[in-house]
């Protein structure tokens, strides 16, 4: 046995007969109160609980550890490796059923429960010693498994995919499994597949009506026309932009880059504010019109034609930065070559320059259409009349007639599309290389625009940036205004009440804004790298080593890319809120959701890293005996900086502006930023939402500096390949490009 | 040796991270208490700092719809985190206590409180109390009513005037307790089929259901709509502070909401839980709303009423049914029926 193993061995124990076992409310290493009850009270060990006859359910556990130890001396490998397997796997799947079996009164499961030999009894949720248990266990298992000789009988390797694994069982397949397991049931909780036809089939969600007559059509048309427009035309003003600031010689490239950049880094809904206090009836442009013009005011922003303007406004610079890449790569000497064969500038596009794109514009596509079916902030403040499937399920949960089932069933819906997106994706392009960066040098020079094109574009372009622009002004001129549109003296009013601070006694931060500022800021600050280490963890498994559900492993990472984050936040409190697993109402339940929300941005963004590294250098560094730890951890994490950098970034972006996942989440002690300002503009209190909304924006620009200088600096060393640089500088581009 | 220490090392800072960092459950043991608070920001904060000064009871408050509060209530039930839910229109406090989602509880300060009261507190078989009432109503934009050439709106017959097409507001009364309010409001004060005609005519008018009940004097506040139909208190916030809103009490008569406050069942600060409870009804904490912006009218009768207040007294109220109206059956029935009647209708 490995002194790994030993030290996993002694994990278990730790776990098992030394810390408390159950989650200790109000537990802290300041306050030492909850120290009364061990180890035989409210904080005991499993082991004291177990002997004392409080829970003796949790003594076969210990039977599997006991085992394990009787063999740590042993020199029978093979024998050592059963084992570790068997008891490995069985203390698992015992401390996993005594935890689903017996919970709290009148829950769990109660054959099983009757099996364990405690029928009637109850437990809270498992806590640190449960946890350091189980991660024991599966570290053993997988150690058994490696001696066994999989995976080359590497032990970081087995570890790693046991941990993944565990962790996406967890905290994505099991609170999603919760979920639809509700479209199931009726309103009392009984088994009904009917009522899952009956809400499945309902006219609300498929109706036509809106063809013929008058009338609303079904929300699941309404989701998928906005998205399949949204796809279309942020697809084809970021191709349009991309190609104005590649292939002419247009003035103003740097501003139309940083405007592009302004719309990720905020939060949602703040787009749809700003075109009400523009465009809506009361608003600074309409009332200008209607002043100057005579032109009538309308409310045509509210409905499909404004929730698709803010959406483009949204999304179309990331559609411009997945195109901006996929037209670097275009290979000038094949444009060259046409023209060298005489090809007018025209057909050289069309004939040369836009195959080339299409795969590009494919990703830009998919990823325009699952931003808008996800999206939740824009079509509740602009919606109107027009339901879409996000804002629906929240209704159906928060709404007067709570309703869980028909929210699964919406959830199912949207899933479907979503799932759907990327399986047409993935044929299409499956086969085909679309890459055109190769190792040999290209020395052409990327042919001009045709002119027509040129024009095309700008008359495209002009008009969004303007209106980008402007939409940006009001956000910095809101929070500094009385009352945007109607009164504009000046004042720092709305500062003062979310931000002020109070030097006369100590520092006393008074505003309104600091808690949930703080509190998204920590929470950001720890999900940000872990999100990182697991996504990387996850991508290096997935392209480097090969073991059996390596498919199945990769569809569960994109599974959590594409479910709805309201859908999730449902889900997660369903899921979360009793034993055995019990962590709503904490910061740790935010942490865990943004984890596994961004995760497959890191994955994303590894991938695309590790697939530029040529395998060859792993290999040699396997040859030169170097375990994988180490080759991960010394020859390609540092090729990997870049990924690293955008799984850093995308995750610190997304988890300050998250609203849908996390707007069931937050609690009184642990709420965010964003659901903070959700409630500012129920309220109508646009100034304070308008004036936190530029801070969080400031703040992420810096916060993004900060990453880039603390990991970028280094980045690469004396290695610096151009290729490599140019394609993976991009957060978002490689989140769901490939 | 990379190997070993470089995982055990993060699988150590996980688990520490998981263990001590966020393990800190926002309820301990003892004094604090977790409070859902169902009204505008201001004012819940305003209770929350005022109650923490007076007991040193640490307060963690979250505010949410009323809407919001009662599917979390009903998401925890099996394990419930709040200890008290103040704040809200009283129909989902009722459907909470009908759910057994709250608990019974008699307060020392029950004489000293008006009777709408005490009848919430008797229709939710004692398990929510009513801490506020406010009359519903509707508020108009003078500007926009001017520009039409109409005469001001008074009643609710009024609303119907082909001229304010595509120009009232008023909530979904599936997501919010205003508009359900207004739904029973019409039924009971015309009788259901011609409350429904009533709506079916309204429908016409109404450019958007909202999705929050309180936003329709918002948008009325600022002209993105003539006339919005809210609770007249919600309007009276726009109008004090100038803006071009006035506040209406129909001539025809009209409901009321009475909102509420409940004490979750299992709640695990019981105690401070009680103890906020018969604080809430005390004069000196209901003086709060006033300086909060938030112009209900108290339920102790010795209370201040704020000045700028809808006097209640002065208006045509009707006898509203709290027990059948706020029963989950005749609202989901009611609900169902404005979903097939009236929003389906073309406009």
């Amino acid at each position: 046995m490995r002194s790994a193993t030993k030290l996993a061995l002694l994990l278990g124990w730790l776990g098992y007969a030394v810390l408390p076992w159950y989650f200790v409310e109000g537990m802290s290493l300041t306050r030492l109160d909850w120290a009364a009850g061990y180890p035989l009270g409210k904080a005991g060990s499993a082991l004291a609980l177990g002997l004392s006859g409080q829970a003796p359910w949790l003594l076969p556990i210990g039977a599997a550890l006991a085992a394990i130890t009787a063999f740590v001396a042993s020199r029978d490998a093979a024998r050592t490796a059963t084992v570790l397997i068997w008891a490995g796997a069985l203390g698992l799947a015992l401390l996993f059923a005594q935890g689903f079996a017996i919970a709290l009164e009148n829950q769990g499961i109660p054959w099983l429960a009757a099996l364990l030999g405690s029928t009637g009894a109850t437990q809270r949720g498992m806590g640190g010693g449960a946890f350091v248990t189980v991660v024991a266990l599966l570290l053993l298992l997988c150690h058994g498994l490696a001696y066994r000789g999989i995976c080359r009988g590497d032990l970081f390797t087995t570890c790693s995919i046991g941990i993944v694994i565990l962790l996406i069982g967890l905290f994505i397949f099991f609170p999603v499994s919760t979920i639809l397991r509700s479209a199931l049931v009726d309103q009392s909780g009984a088994f009904a597949p009917s009522a899952f036809f009956a809400r499945f089939f309902d006219s609300s969600i498929w109706g036509l009506g809106c063809l013929s007559a008058n009338v609303n059509c079904g929300v699941a048309w309404n989701t998928l026309v906005l998205a399949v427009l949204c796809g279309v035309i942020t697809t084809l003003l970021g191709l349009a932009c991309a190609l104005l600031i590649l292939r002419t010689g247009m003035p103003g490239k740097r501003v139309m880059r940083a405007l592009t950049v302004l719309p990720i880094i905020t939060p949602p809904f703040v787009i749809g504010l700003a075109l009400i206090l523009l465009f809506g009836r009361a608003g600074v442009i309409s009332t200008f019109l209607y002043e100057w013009f005579g032109i009538a005011r309308s409310r045509w922003l509210y409905g499909l034609p404004g929730v698709l303007l803010a959406q483009v406004l949204a999304f179309a610079p990331i559609a411009f930065l997945v195109l901006i890449g996929v037209v670097q790569g275009i290979s000038p000497s094949l444009e060259e070559a046409s023209q060298t064969l005489g090809a007018k500038r025209w057909q050289t596009f069309r004939t040369v320059t836009w195959p080339l794109l299409k795969p590009g514009i494919a990703n830009a596509f998919l990823l325009g259409f699952v931003e808008s079916m996800a999206d939740f902030g824009n079509p509740l403040v602009l919606g109107g009349n027009f339901e879409v499937l996000s804002t629906k399920i929240f209704f159906a949960v928060v709404g007067a007639a709570y309703n869980q089932g028909q929210a699964a069933v919406l959830a199912i819906i949207l899933l479907a599309f979503t799932l759907g997106a990327f399986w047409v994706q993935q044929r299409w392009l499956g086969g085909k290389s679309y890459t055109t960066v190769t190792g040999k040098g290209d020395s052409g020079l990327p042919t001009p625009l045709p002119r027509r094109i040129t024009w095309l574009a700008t008359t495209a372009i002009v008009p969004w940036v303007a209106l980008t622009f402007v939409i940006y002004l009001v956000i910095l001129v809101g929070g500094f205004v009385k009352s945007m549109g109607r009164n504009h003296t000046p004042t720092l009013e709305h500062y003062a009440t979310g931000f002020a601070i109070d030097f006369s006694n100590g520092i006393y931060f008074q505003g309104s804004a600091w808690n949930s500022f703080f509190t998204t800021i920590k929470v950001a600050a720890i999900s940000a790298p872990l999100t990182a280490v697991i996504g990387l963890l996850t991508a290096y498994l997935l392209t480097r080593q090969k073991f059996g559900g390596r498919g199945m492993l990769e569809f569960a990472t994109m599974l959590s890319f594409a479910i709805p984050g309201t859908v999730l936040g449902v889900a997660y409190i369903l899921a979360f809120n009793v034993p055995p697993i019990e962590i709503t109402g904490t910061g740790l339940i935010l942490i865990i959701a943004f984890v596994f929300r961004n995760m497959p941005v890191g994955v994303r963004s590894g991938i695309a890293g590790l697939s530029q590294i040529d395998k060859s250098l792993d290999e040699a560094s396997t040859t030169l005996r170097a375990r994988s730890f180490t080759t991960l951890w010394r020859v390609v994490l540092p090729l990997l900086r870049p990924a690293l950098v955008s799984a850093l970034v995308y995750s610190f972006v997304r988890s300050m502006t998250a609203v849908s996942a996390v707007i069931f989440l937050v609690s009184a002690e642990y709420n965010l930023a964003t659901a903070y300002i959700v409630g500012r503009v129920e309220a109508g209190e646009f100034g304070l939402a308008i004036a936190y909304s530029s801070v969080l924006i400031v703040f992420m620009a810096f916060g993004i500096g900060l990453i880039q200088l603390g990991v970028g600096e280094r980045k690469l060393g004396r290695r610096k390949v151009a290729a490599l640089n140019s394609s993976v500088s991009d957060p978002i581009t490689q989140g769901a490009a490939s | 040796m990379h190997t070993r220490s470089g995982l055990k090392a993060s699988l150590f800072a996980l688990a520490a991270v998981a263990a001590t960092a966020f393990s800190a459950a926002p309820a301990s043991a003892q004094g604090s208490l977790v409070m859902y608070c169902g009204v505008q920001e201001e004012w819940c904060r305003a209770m929350s700092n005022a109650f923490e000064k007076d007991t040193g009871i640490k307060v963690a408050m979250t505010r949410k719809s009323a809407g919001e509060i009662y599917a979390q209530l009903k998401a925890e039930s099996s394990n419930p985190r709040g200890d008290v839910w103040w704040g809200g229109t009283g129909d989902p406090h009722l459907q909470a206590a009908e759910e057994g989602l709250t608990q019974e509880y008699t307060s020392p300060l029950n004489k000293d409180l008006h009777d709408w009261s005490l009848n919430q507190w008797k229709a939710a078989k004692q398990r929510s109390i009513g801490i506020y009432a406010g009359a519903l109503g509707f508020g108009f934009n003078t500007e926009q009513i001017k520009s039409k050439g109409i005469p001001e709106p008074k009643c609710w017959a009024d609303l119907l005037n082909a001229k304010l097409k595509d120009d009232v507001q008023v909530a979904d009364p599936n997501s919010s307790g205003t508009a359900y309010n207004l739904l029973a409001t019409v039924v009971q004060l015309m009788g259901e089929d011609k409350g429904f005609e009533y709506l079916k005519a309204l429908h016409k008018n109404v450019s958007q259901y909202t999705k929050s009940g309180a936003a329709p004097a918002k948008a009325a506040s600022l002209g993105e709509t003539a006339v919005g139909i809210v609770f007249i208190h919600d309007a009276v916030v726009f109008a004090v502070q100038g803006d071009p809103i006035k506040p209406v009490a129909p001539c025809e008569g009209t409901g009321y909401e009475i909102g509420s406050m409940s004490i979750v069942k299992g709640a695990r600060n019981l105690d401070n839980a009680k103890k906020f409870y018969d604080w809430a009804l005390t004069p000196v904490a209901q003086a709060l709303a006033g300086p909060a912006k938030s112009y209900q009218l108290p339920s102790n009768k010795a209370s201040p009423v704020p000045a700028q207040s809808p006097k209640m007294d002065q208006m045509k109220l009707i006898d509203y049914d709290f027990v059948k109206y706020g029963s989950s059956a005749e609202r989901t029935r009611l609900l169902a029926k404005w979903d097939k009647d009236v929003k389906a209708l073309p406009k």
